[in-house]
């Protein structure tokens, strides 16, 4: 047993904690955040020839490995400066998807100019009501001349507006679809909006989009597959995030806890907040835990449970961390000009994507009492 | 990175559990996996199978007897016993006054002492608290005032447990009253036999007697059984508590626990024909300790393989032993819900090696509302948990 990073992955984490720390301040992140784009075209430049959405793939299509490790190591960078460049729904998604190895189409040949960082992707897959739940396609790909015409919604869909390709899940003649529809195509209405940490999303929808038999990328048992493979490396890459956005919050309280003085003594010297801090702390190591064994088990037949023992354990500790951090800095918690309260922010809001703490917690036990 | 074990740890696994499938006495496994305190002779025989093999101790260098384990191993044996049904050795000869003796005893108290040890031919018992020194222990009163080549000890220490069965204790005792409370501290090695020590019973909230009092009136202590230098006891006693918190994790225990919890839970009718472990409620419960305790045991082995690597333990023990107590406890408040009304039967007798009474209600409900009542010890002693924040905050966060 060996917890210690490869020279390799330690020298990942350097190079991105070092790209964030020079070029992700606060004032940078705030622009960034209010720009119409959401992104900044400049930095993921920068982070793509960094070689960061090469580090998620497989090296089958020239990627430097995509093991949990490897997304492990740069999500939870990107979580310590609360990054909101569109990683997730390009790199770890939508990339992903395009290096299956059943791909098909014209989708694969994109995938080089995704690695250079020319090219945004999304994954548009969960549907208006249906909540969490990874089952509902109920968006149509139906027979029309030589290809198909696609009818349906999407919800929430993050990068929906920024991505030049939109990766849509429905259901085919062939069962379920992986289909690709290129920014502005005719028929999709698009419904750009900010989330509360400070991503960029979409409502989407699809009224006889045109789709040629070339941008199917994945059809049926392959699709299905597909799908779930980037959704457990979302979800995981989410865990992971979050465990670097609670470090962040844990650094931060813990130096306002040595520097901030109330009645003439720093107000870490008061024994109720130490032992809330400490509290975070413990809690903090119990996520990193749980994160480092859905890394190991990604590969493995165990991955769906513990994927949700890790979803469930971050959402809960995350939340706690980032009341507990908001709450020992007091007033200045609750403002918006505090790197904190964004931090708190991406910590409580990471529970709303690919289904939050009680609905991994009850997946948990579905798949923990069957095992 | 690499979260699997070796080959040879697993190969080791093997040597043990075959080991204890050969060894290990049926009468002993069967009362511990029914939650039963073992019998004081049943503690003994075992220790003494674990001794002809080299196993007894592994916080020991080999050349005193100690078995040479690293850490992972320490962990995979420790786990294996838990599987078994293996009673837990009393650790006050093997675990704290072992390390003491010899980092600090004199030669001659080693080549006494260790081996009668490691053999369980002394059973030990500590003699650290007392009714005004708990969590404060430096505040301790119980004094030792030399006499030629004695030391005169008076004075009263108290949780002292499974005292009952012991032979000699290992106290703390004030040898001076000058500077800092921790400076007039000495470590002192008394025959329960000696005159003037009396022993009493406390029964704790379940009804058990497992811990007592210890009262010491004038009694005589020849020299040669302190260790160390006089005044310098609190830096042993230190050191011993460090050793005391290595393995509090209870990671073992902790998964046998909820192995049993979630079978019981999917064999216990709910009331309505559905089982226990299908009420969301109570599923819920079970999920989120389940949870907690997947977390505890990779963060264990994390701090095993730092000791793996030569760090020491340190503060890191104390956010086991936080996180660890509390999921026990958890764990113990579920089982005594699983079993709905019969967790109130309060019949003791039961409990009693060699009972053969039949039970109300299921198998071993008998013995989960004592034991949830007991086990609120857990985040009590070994230091309380406030202390081990006290600790970390100190320790590891510097504030």
């Amino acid at each position: 047993m060996d917890f210690n990073l490869s020279e390799d992955h330690s020298l990942l984490k350097d190079m991105v904690a070092r790209f964030v720390r020079q070029k992700y301040d606060f004032e940078t992140r705030d622009k960034i955040i209010k720009s119409d784009t959401g992104y900044s075209p400049e930095i993921w430049g920068e982070l793509a020839e960094l070689g960061l959405v090469a580090a998620v793939l497989p090296e089958r299509v020239g990627g430097l490995g995509g093991t949990g490790i490897d997304i492990m190591v740069v999500m939870e960078e990107l979580g310590r400066g609360i990054v909101v460049e569109p990683f997730l729904a390009t790199a770890v998604l939508g990339a992903g998807l395009l290096a299956e190895e059943s791909a098909t189409g014209r989708g694969p040949a994109l995938l080089d100019d995704v690695v250079a960082g020319g090219h945004l992707l999304a994954l548009a897959h969960y549907e208006p009501g249906a909540r969490y739940n990874a089952d509902v396609v109920n968006a149509a790909l139906t027979a029309d001349g030589d290809g198909y015409s696609l009818a349906g919604a999407k919800s929430v869909v993050i990068s929906g507006a920024q991505a030049d390709t939109v990766i849509v899940s429905a259901k085919g003649p062939n069962g379920l679809a992986l289909a690709l529809v290129p920014k502005g195509a005719g028929g999709m209405s698009v419904r750009a909006f900010k989330t509360h940490d400070g991503f960029a999303a979409a409502e989407l929808s699809f009224d006889g989009v045109a789709v040629a038999k070339d941008d199917i990328l994945l059809e049926g048992k392959a699709a299905e597959d597909a799908l779930g493979r980037a959704i457990a490396r979302g979800t995981f890459a989410l865990c992971a995030e979050s465990l670097g956005a609670m470090e962040s919050a844990r650094d931060a309280t813990l130096e306002y806890l040595r520097t901030r003085t109330q009645f003439g003594v720093p107000i870490g010297k008061f024994q109720a907040l130490q032992h809330r801090m400490v509290d975070m702390c413990l809690e903090i190591e119990q996520a990193r835990s749980i994160v480092l064994l859905a890394a190991s088990k990604l590969e493995s037949d165990e991955r769906e449970k513990h994927l949700s023992a890790a979803k469930a354990l971050t959402g809960r500790i995350g939340r706690m961390v980032a009341e507990e951090a908001v709450q020992m800095h007091g007033g200045i918690g609750v403002t918006w000009e505090l790197t904190l309260a964004h931090v708190a922010k991406r910590l409580v809001m990471i529970d709303h994507y690919f289904g939050d703490t009680d609905h991994h917690l009850k997946r948990f036990q579905k798949l923990s009492n069957a095992a | 990175m690499r979260l699997d074990y070796t080959d040879e740890d697993k190969a080791f696994r093997e040597e043990v559990r075959s080991f204890l499938a050969e060894k290990l006495p049926s009468h002993i496994s069967k009362a511990v996996k029914a939650g039963r305190m073992p019998a004081r002779e049943d503690y003994i025989t075992w220790q003494r199978i674990l001794n002809e093999k080299g196993w007894a101790v592994h916080s020991w260098p080999k050349e005193h007897g100690g078995s040479g384990f690293t850490p992972f191993q320490k962990h995979i044996f420790e786990e294996e016993c838990v599987k078994a049904g293996a009673p837990e050795l009393p650790p006050f000869g093997l675990n704290m006054l072992g390390p003491v003796l010899i980092a600090f005893g004199s030669e001659e108290q080693k080549a006494h002492y260790l081996p009668r040890i490691l053999n369980c031919d002394d059973w030990w018992c500590q003699g650290y608290s007392e009714p005004g020194a708990g969590s404060d222990l430096a505040s301790l009163k119980t004094k030792a005032v030399r006499d030629g080549d004695h030391y005169i000890v008076n004075g009263q220490k108290t949780w002292t447990t499974m005292g009952q069965y012991a032979d000699w204790i290992f106290c703390l005792v004030r040898t001076s009253s000058a500077g800092k409370p921790q400076e007039g501290i000495s470590f002192l090695l008394i025959d329960m036999d000696t005159p003037g020590v009396e022993m009493r019973p406390i029964i704790t909230i379940e009804g058990g007697h497992e811990v007592n009092e210890v009262f010491f009136q004038d009694v005589k202590v020849p020299v040669e059984n302190l260790v160390g230098e006089e005044n310098k006891g609190w830096t042993y006693a230190k050191y011993l508590l460090q050793h005391e918190r290595v393995g509090i994790a209870g990671v073992a225990a902790a998964k046998e626990g909820l192995k049993k919890l979630k079978r019981i839970a999917a064999e216990t009718d709910a009331g309505d024909g559905s089982t226990l472990i299908e009420d969301p409620a109570f599923a819920t419960r079970i999920a989120n300790v389940e949870l907690d305790l997947m977390a505890m045991e990779l963060t264990n082995l994390r701090v095993l393989a730092q000791a793996q690597a030569g760090g020491a333990p340190g503060a890191e023990s104390s956010m086991l032993k936080i996180k660890g107590s509390v999921i026990r406890q958890e764990i113990s408040d579920l089982l005594r819900r699983a079993v709905g009304p019969y967790a109130l039967p309060f019949m003791p007798e039961l409990e009693l090696p060699g009972a053969n009474e039949e039970p109300i209600g299921p198998d071993g409900a008998n013995a989960f509302a004592g034991h949830y009542f007991n086990r609120r010890k857990y985040s009590i002693y070994g230091g309380s948990n406030e202390i081990q924040r006290n600790i970390i905050s100190k320790m590891i966060l510097g504030l």
